[in-house]
């Protein structure tokens, strides 16, 4: 067999799940989509003891809009992202996302909370999160908080997550008027990882000078990298070619990529700086586009 | 650790089956062992090669990204059936025979079971849409484009 020994436990409310983590902490795993976890337990890279398996909480799965804001419960598979035609006009960066991630059995299985609770750096979901400031809703058996995006990736493939703790919650925050917004990425094929990938947001006021912008990239660092703070340039201006010549240097100066056997670190900051570009330049023009 | 097992009740291609599974046993070891339908291949075991790929509830996921246990109660569709009653081919294993759709033929199972799903949802693919559907199946003999024009018969012969 492929995987270690492990107990399996099939949670059947979210009380059960997280009073089970709570007994077990940090020798469970909760199983949502597996299409990390499982890999990573058929390497046995992962050996949990126990396999909190939380497919089967129904309350843990849909979208729905609260306010000003929509809520997206974790084991929501892409699959049903995608197939929300409402959820992607809503949220337009992560419906340009989502074919860019894996392939289509993939996107089957899948779940937003299973890919942010793993926090690989080169997903794409993160990435977005960071650019949407969406904040996650995290429980304990007795107690629960609220982070945001950024503060909740710690680390290449680590959270903020107590070992008790399980990411309940999705909420995203609905864009502001006259926003448009761009996802771009670099992989080696379709559906690989991102060499790197970009979040960009753009917001116009009147005589269409920039009043609010958002970049975040994946692939170029241990956690999504936030970059929109040296794009504060552009805001008060009109976003000419040149003003997004000058914020794609900023950006290629402020990261810090690893490198890989795939991209040198040098590769990397050049695509980085082209996709900031390109993301802003087609975030602007959908403003204008009306989507 | 003691083993941990657990009764299941699956059905797979319409067909019920009781059994007693540790839980660690994969989805796709348990059908190729346990219910002999050794149809469903396996190549890389991590979720890549798309070989594994089978039905659940109707749409398709690796099987090897799965434990049999989480199989409970659901409805699971292999290659073992696609043809009909009378042993004739779906459609697209017909095509996919005209074609030369396949060289070795370790691939094919999991690409017929992609793509049949792709096709019931979608009976006028282009061509850019069959290699996007396609995209999570690895063929290390064709180069696809056999396999292509394979689907892209069969969409047209299922639309009659």
């Amino acid at each position: 067999m492929k995987p270690a020994p492990f107990k399996y436990i099939a949670a059947t409310s979210l009380e059960h799940a997280l009073a089970l983590k709570a007994e077990h902490g940090d020798d469970a795993k909760f199983l949502a989509g597996g299409q990390s976890l499982m890999p990573a337990m058929n390497f046995r890279l992962a050996q949990p003891a126990i396999i909190i398996d939380i497919n089967g909480i129904e309350d843990l799965a849909g979208i729905r809009p609260s306010g000003g804001t929509t809520r997206v419960g974790p084991v929501t598979r892409y699959r049903a992202l995608q197939r929300d035609a409402g959820f992607a006009q809503l949220f337009p960066l992560i419906g340009e996302a989502l074919p860019h991630i894996a392939h289509p059995q993939i996107r089957n299985r899948g779940t937003i909370g299973g890919n942010l609770s793993h926090a690989d750096p080169a997903s794409e979901l993160p990435a977005i999160a960071v650019a949407l400031r969406a904040r996650f809703r995290v429980q304990a058996a007795k107690q629960e908080r609220w982070i945001e995006a950024p503060d909740f990736f710690a680390g290449a493939l680590t959270t903020d997550l107590k070992p008790d703790e399980m990411l309940t919650e999705i909420e995203l925050p609905l864009a502001k008027p006259r926003t448009g917004s761009c996802f771009m990425e670099i992989a080696r094929r379709r559906g690989d990882f991102a060499i790197v990938g970009v979040a960009a947001m753009v917001t116009l006021g009147d005589e269409d000078k920039c009043t609010a912008i958002r970049l975040a990239f994946c692939g170029v660092g241990q956690t999504p990298v936030d970059a929109s703070p040296v794009a504060d340039g552009l805001i008060g201006h009109t976003l000419t070619e040149e003003a997004l010549r000058d914020a794609a240097a900023s950006v290629q100066a402020m990261i810090d990529p690893g490198g890989s056997v795939h991209a040198t670190a040098d590769y990397q900051r050049h695509i980085a700086g082209v996709l900031t570009e390109r993301a802003l330049q087609t975030a602007h023009q959908r403003v204008h586009d009306g989507h | 650790m003691d083993t941990d097992h657990h009764e299941i009740t699956v059905s797979v291609n319409g067909v019920r089956y009781q059994r007693r599974v540790e839980s660690r046993l994969l989805l796709s070891d348990f059908l190729r062992h346990d219910l002999a339908l050794a149809g469903t291949h396996v190549g890389c075991e991590h979720g890549v090669c798309g070989a594994c790929t089978i039905l659940l509830d109707g749409e398709p996921v690796r099987s090897c990204l799965m434990l049999a246990v989480q199989a409970k109660n659901h409805e699971i569709s292999t290659v073992e059936g696609l043809t009909n009653k009378d042993g004739e081919y779906h459609p697209l294993q017909q095509a996919m025979h005209d074609h030369h759709g396949l060289q070795c033929g370790y691939c094919t199972p999991g690409i017929l079971m992609t793509m049949t799903a792709f096709l019931n949802e979608n009976g006028s693919p282009s061509e850019d849409e069959v290699r996007e559907a396609l995209s999570g199946n690895l063929c290390r003999c064709t180069g696809y484009q056999n396999i292509v024009d394979a689907v892209m018969s069969a969409a047209e012969r299922m639309r009659g």
